[in-house]
């Protein structure tokens, strides 16, 4: 059997704040995820993402439960499991802020002791992939943001690591550089197989990169499934908007769907869906019987309405059972 | 792997860095060298103005005392130039540079030891090497090889034993976020008092700084010995023998201390 690359069984961890009582950050967590799979940690802020992740690296250890990152114990041992994974904090840069790109990447692959020829290809090939030759002599301080996320990136790869975890790697970037990042990632993983765990609030992200998502509600995992179960389950479809050719009153009765919105007197109209109970072309011929429709355009779910509705539902105990219901 | 390169490679390699990054910008740098070195004279004045009025002190004239001020003044600033960075350990854990430590296959203390080197403070080592030469000549010294090889013992275990006070102020600052006051307390208070004659302090200082943070072996106890003074009521002369024991108490100290500030910060959290 293979060593799961992420095993963490009943991980709690509380902490003592003065004058508060302890605050349970991650509460119960029980999950593993195999080599070479891609999973989206997602939830709230607070929701317990970020305390998870350091007691993954070593960084804090677990109040109680067990946890086994690339079948290491993470505090124990820290040195080993540091040269298997690779680790980007969205805030918080692994680089010298005042020494070019390029001299950050020798002196990382240096701390890796990585071998000089070897260490000389992989970053050569990063900074091909990640098309940073125009600013590797650019101290780091001066690069723009979506420059910097990609060093960052590079800089966690660099030793070639079997897990990578990102927290909001693409907070703050712009449609372009947010685009290229998700294509590298997706070569990237195409060809070595690298394991993923990506901290998000970016839906596009989890579409692209993610085949599963685990989601957090006050450090207890509420939903561990594909995106679209998620979906489903909290029937957060896509929103089809119609331009229609006259104002008129709201479509409220239209079958699979629900009514969003309407704007300037019913001329456009926002409709949520269900593709796992209707298709695009019913519900577009259910409403050309009623109105004229000149435009449409689909939204996909967006990531915050998706955990808003799990947070509702969680709070109303219904996947709260569901949850212990899997476990 | 045959071709990996060793440890310390990558540590001096973040190292080289680190002085590469200081001598891009000289002129700073220069007014930083000259800035620290004004503090160095002006400390040494005020002892100089004291010493000037009284004459003679705890049995050390001025020229007495400029050998202990320069022992520790030396010493200190070369453990401030190595690892004086790290008694800034709450900004490094505000920046989360102290994370970034944890990715990497590193031990943290290595690397935090490792992570900065304050150039700047060459002029004070400077200085304080200048003063034990000057010192020295001053006095007269009768060399025996006991005295000689107290001033090479002085000169290597002194840097280590303030290198480890800072290591402990790190340690103990993971605890108190904003406990810089209090541990520059010891470790600048600790630098002060021991550029002063330890014959006149209170007993109060000499328990703390004779025998807790011993900081009397680094300067007033070996410039006794040098001197052939006989040192004075709990702090004889011969009592300068015990620096490499003093100097391993206060390793020892500073391993318990960083040791315990770590497990806090992977326990005790926020």
């Amino acid at each position: 059997m293979t060593t799961p690359a992420i095993e963490t069984h009943d991980l709690t961890r509380s902490f003592r704040i003065r004058g508060r009582g302890p605050l349970t950050a991650v509460d119960g967590l029980t999950v593993s995820i195999a080599p070479g799979e891609a999973v989206g940690y997602i939830g709230a802020n607070g929701a317990g993402k970020s305390t998870t992740i350091k007691m993954l690296c070593g960084i804090l250890v677990p109040t109680s439960g067990a946890v086994r990152t690339v079948g290491l114990d993470p505090v124990a041992k820290r040195r080993a499991l540091a040269a298997r994974i690779g680790v980007v904090f969205g805030q918080r840069t692994q680089l010298w802020w005042d020494l070019p790109v390029g001299e950050s990447f020798g002196l990382l692959a240096a701390i890796h002791r990585m071998p000089r020829p070897a260490a000389r290809a992989r970053i050569d090939a990063l900074v091909g992939d990640l098309d940073m030759e125009d600013y590797l002599a650019t101290p780091v301080r001066q690069l723009s943001l979506g420059q910097r996320m990609r060093a960052e990136i590079a800089a966690a790869l660099i030793h070639s690591p079997d897990l990578l975890i990102l927290d909001e790697p693409t907070i703050g970037l712009d449609v372009l550089s947010k685009q290229r990042l998700r294509e590298f990632l997706i070569r990237e993983r195409a060809e070595r197989g690298t394991t993923l765990l990506l901290t998000t609030h970016d839906m596009g992200d989890v579409q692209r990169l993610c085949d599963r998502i685990l989601l957090v509600d006050h450090g207890r995992l509420a939903y561990d499934g594909t995106l679209d179960g998620l979906s489903a389950t909290v029937g957060a479809g896509r929103v089809l908007v119609l331009d229609l050719d006259a104002p008129g009153p709201d479509l409220v009765a239209i079958p699979g769907t629900r009514h969003l919105a309407s704007e300037g007197g019913g001329l456009r109209q926002r409709l949520a869906y269900d593709a796992a109970h209707t298709s695009l072309g019913a519900v577009l011929s259910a409403v050309g019987e009623v109105r004229g429709v000149r435009d449409v355009a689909v939204e996909e779910p967006d990531i915050e309405d998706v955990v808003r509705r799990v947070y509702q539902r969680s709070a109303a105990g219904e996947l709260g059972r569901a949850a212990d219901a899997t476990d | 792997m045959v071709d990996r390169m060793p440890t310390a490679t990558a540590y001096a390699a973040v190292l080289r860095s680190r002085v590469r990054a200081q001598a891009s910008y000289p002129i700073p740098f220069a007014v930083d060298l000259l800035a620290a070195l004004v503090v160095g004279v002006l400390e040494f004045a005020e002892i100089w103005v004291l010493f000037h009025r009284a004459g003679v002190l705890g049995g050390l004239d001025i020229r007495g005392v400029l050998l202990v001020f320069g022992l520790a003044e030396f010493a200190f600033s070369i453990a401030d130039l190595v690892v004086g960075h790290m008694d800034r350990l709450p900004d490094y854990l505000r920046a989360g540079t102290l994370d970034m430590f944890y990715l990497r296959p590193q031990s943290i203390l290595a690397q935090l030891m490792t992570s900065e080197i304050s150039l700047k403070r060459l002029s004070r080592v400077l200085f304080g090497g200048g003063a034990i030469v000057v010192a020295l000549r001053l006095n007269a010294i009768h060399w025996t090889t006991a005295r000689a090889g107290m001033l090479a013992l002085t000169l290597v275990c002194a840097p280590i034993l303030y290198g480890a006070l800072f290591v402990l102020a790190a340690g103990l600052q993971f605890h108190l976020l904003d406990g810089r006051e209090f541990t520059n307390a010891f470790v600048y208070g600790g630098r002060y008092a021991a550029t002063q004659p330890a014959s006149v302090w209170p007993t109060s200082l000499v328990a703390g700084f004779a025998f807790l943070i011993p900081v009397a072996f680094t300067a007033y106890l070996p410039a006794m010995v040098l001197l052939g003074h006989p040192g004075g009521g709990w702090l004889p002369a011969g009592l300068a023998w015990a620096l490499p024991l003093a100097t391993l108490w206060s390793v020892a100290l500073a391993a318990a201390g960083w040791r315990n500030g770590i497990r806090h910060y992977q326990g005790g959290g926020g």
